[in-house]
């Protein structure tokens, strides 16, 4: 009885999760559209699947993501290096974002974009290496953002001033840069951040806060993904200009 | 079904690519420059399996069953012939698009509900404020900010109003927010604009984005298009914001009226 309610109560609350979805959906096809859902039973296996996985997901975090991340924070700490601790917090923002399939989506746009709006030649050879070089800016500047943001939970400064910094740097980039790519370099913002991503670097977050001395895990240890959505767009506007 | 499955196993494969670069940066600092072994390799490598097969499981199950109708409605629903509705075509105002705003403010706070990302940030908050943040208020609150976000987003594709105009006010608005706010939620409010477009809103919302931004009369699905996600982004901030100014409002009058 005990081992069903373990299972059952987690694929409850990703059915819970799951709901409004599925009521919005199931509401404008039926009742505003006033059409029947096609493949029923398509859709109700892609449901079930999609609670499966997101029970083994939460699962997961807590098993994997979120205590490897607090290790590695406590090992940092205790091994007192701040040069490998950057050098990890780069490496970590690289290379989750370079690979990031939302990333390669927005990037390949953006090359029409800026082959539409002449900024580059129209041919493939052209959109694929600016693409490319796009990619690399992106995934740098989350590079930069998490050890930027690292740094500032060591040194225990107030993230307001940064973030304030920040959103300066982005409107005086907005002013130069070209208007084609401003769409795109605030929507950069926000595809970086992935799945796995986001957990793994909170949890790094909240270790190095609470195992530095001085430092509050709340008050310090979350902010890094903030870092990360907002570098990305002050570098694809620079990009923008520069290409 | 074989098809699914089949298409589950790809989807697996992909995740796993996608993965690799995290593995392999972890245990090379691990292994090399902390030089230490790992606590509890076995549990922490079931865990990272099950966080595969999970979004395997997840992204294959929205790829089956939401996306391509959430996708399908969004085209229907901007559709000009079914928003002018009995008016002769050509006339439309912004006004004539409020199925559109209400189904952006609906699938923004649905989709931010079964966002997995958040849900990761949420328990961790909850853990460091040892309960202080509720797991799902501080969903529902993200979840009212992407909604109000996207259907304000929409908004604007249809009106055509610059995109940064909406951004700059929005940035001026939340550092007047952080200077009244409680200082325990800024970072996490901030961080709270990153972690909601993901795997789920980011696919919809972009359909409904691109889709609007083709059928509209004067605009370019490839300038106007974007800019959702954009949206997504800031007005959570707020909302968690006002969530968080709220709640120390009503302890405080609590409080002072336990006293009195």
């Amino acid at each position: 009885m005990k081992s069903l309610k373990a299972i059952w109560t987690p694929v409850y609350d990703s059915l819970r999760d799951l709901l409004p979805i599925i009521v919005v959906i199931g509401f404008f096809q039926l009742a505003v559209l006033q059409q029947p859902i096609p493949n029923f039973g398509e859709i109700a296996i892609g449901i079930l699947f999609v609670v499966i996985g997101l029970t083994l997901f939460v699962q997961g975090l807590n098993m994997g993501l979120f205590p490897i991340g607090e290790n590695m924070a406590y090992a940092f700490a205790s091994k007192g290096s701040i040069f490998w601790l950057l050098c990890f917090a780069f490496a970590l923002g690289f290379g989750t974002t370079i690979a990031e399939p939302a990333l390669i989506a927005v990037a390949k746009e953006a090359a029409i974009v800026a082959a539409n709006g002449e900024m580059i030649a129209n041919n493939e050879q052209a959109m694929d290496a600016y693409a490319q070089g796009l990619r690399v800016t992106v995934a740098v500047s989350v590079g930069f953002a998490i050890v930027l943001g690292v740094f500032r939970i060591v040194k225990g400064w107030a993230i307001q001033y940064l973030i304030v910094v920040g959103y300066a740097g982005v409107v005086i980039m907005t002013f130069f840069a070209p208007r084609e790519i401003i769409g795109i370099a605030y929507d950069s913002g926000g595809v970086t951040t992935s799945t796995i991503t986001v957990p793994l670097v909170t949890a790094l977050g909240v270790g190095l806060a609470s195992s530095i001395k001085g430092r509050n895990p709340m008050v310090d240890g979350f902010g890094l993904i903030a870092f990360a959505s907002l570098t990305p767009m002050i570098f694809v506007m620079a990009y923008g200009m520069v290409v | 079904m074989p098809h699914i499955l089949s298409d589950l196993f790809f989807v697996i494969i992909a995740t796993i690519w996608d993965v690799l670069p995290i593995v392999v940066i972890i245990f090379g600092f691990q292994l090399f420059i902390l030089r230490k072994p790992i606590p509890n390799l076995k549990r922490i490598l079931s865990g990272f399996v099950l966080v595969l097969l999970g979004l395997g499981f997840f992204l294959e199950g929205l790829e089956a069953a939401l996306f391509p109708l959430g996708r399908l409605m969004a085209q229907q629903l901007t559709d000009p012939a079914f928003i002018a509705g009995d008016k002769a075509a050509g006339v439309l105002r912004w006004s004539d698009y409020y199925w559109v705003y209400l189904f952006a403010f609906a699938l923004g706070f649905s989709t931010t509900i079964a966002e997995p990302s958040l849900l990761a940030v949420a328990i961790k908050a909850n853990q460091v404020s040892a309960g202080s943040i509720g797991i799902w208020g501080l969903r529902i609150a993200v979840a009212i900010g992407v909604a109000i976000g996207i259907a304000l987003g929409v908004y604007r594709i249809v009106t055509g109003t610059p995109l940064y105009w909406y951004i700059i006010s929005g940035y001026v608005f939340v550092l007047i927010q952080t200077m009244f706010a409680p200082r325990m939620i800024i970072a996490l409010a901030y961080d709270s604009g990153g972690v909601t477009t993901s795997t789920v809103t980011v696919p919809l919302v972009a359909a409904l984005g691109l889709g609007l931004a083709s059928t509209v009369p004067g605009r370019n699905p490839l300038l106007d298009g974007f800019g959702l996600i954009a949206f997504a982004s800031l007005f959570p901030i707020m909302s968690v914001l006002a969530y968080a100014q709220l709640s120390e409002w009503q302890a405080g009058r609590s409080k002072k009226a336990k006293q009195t």
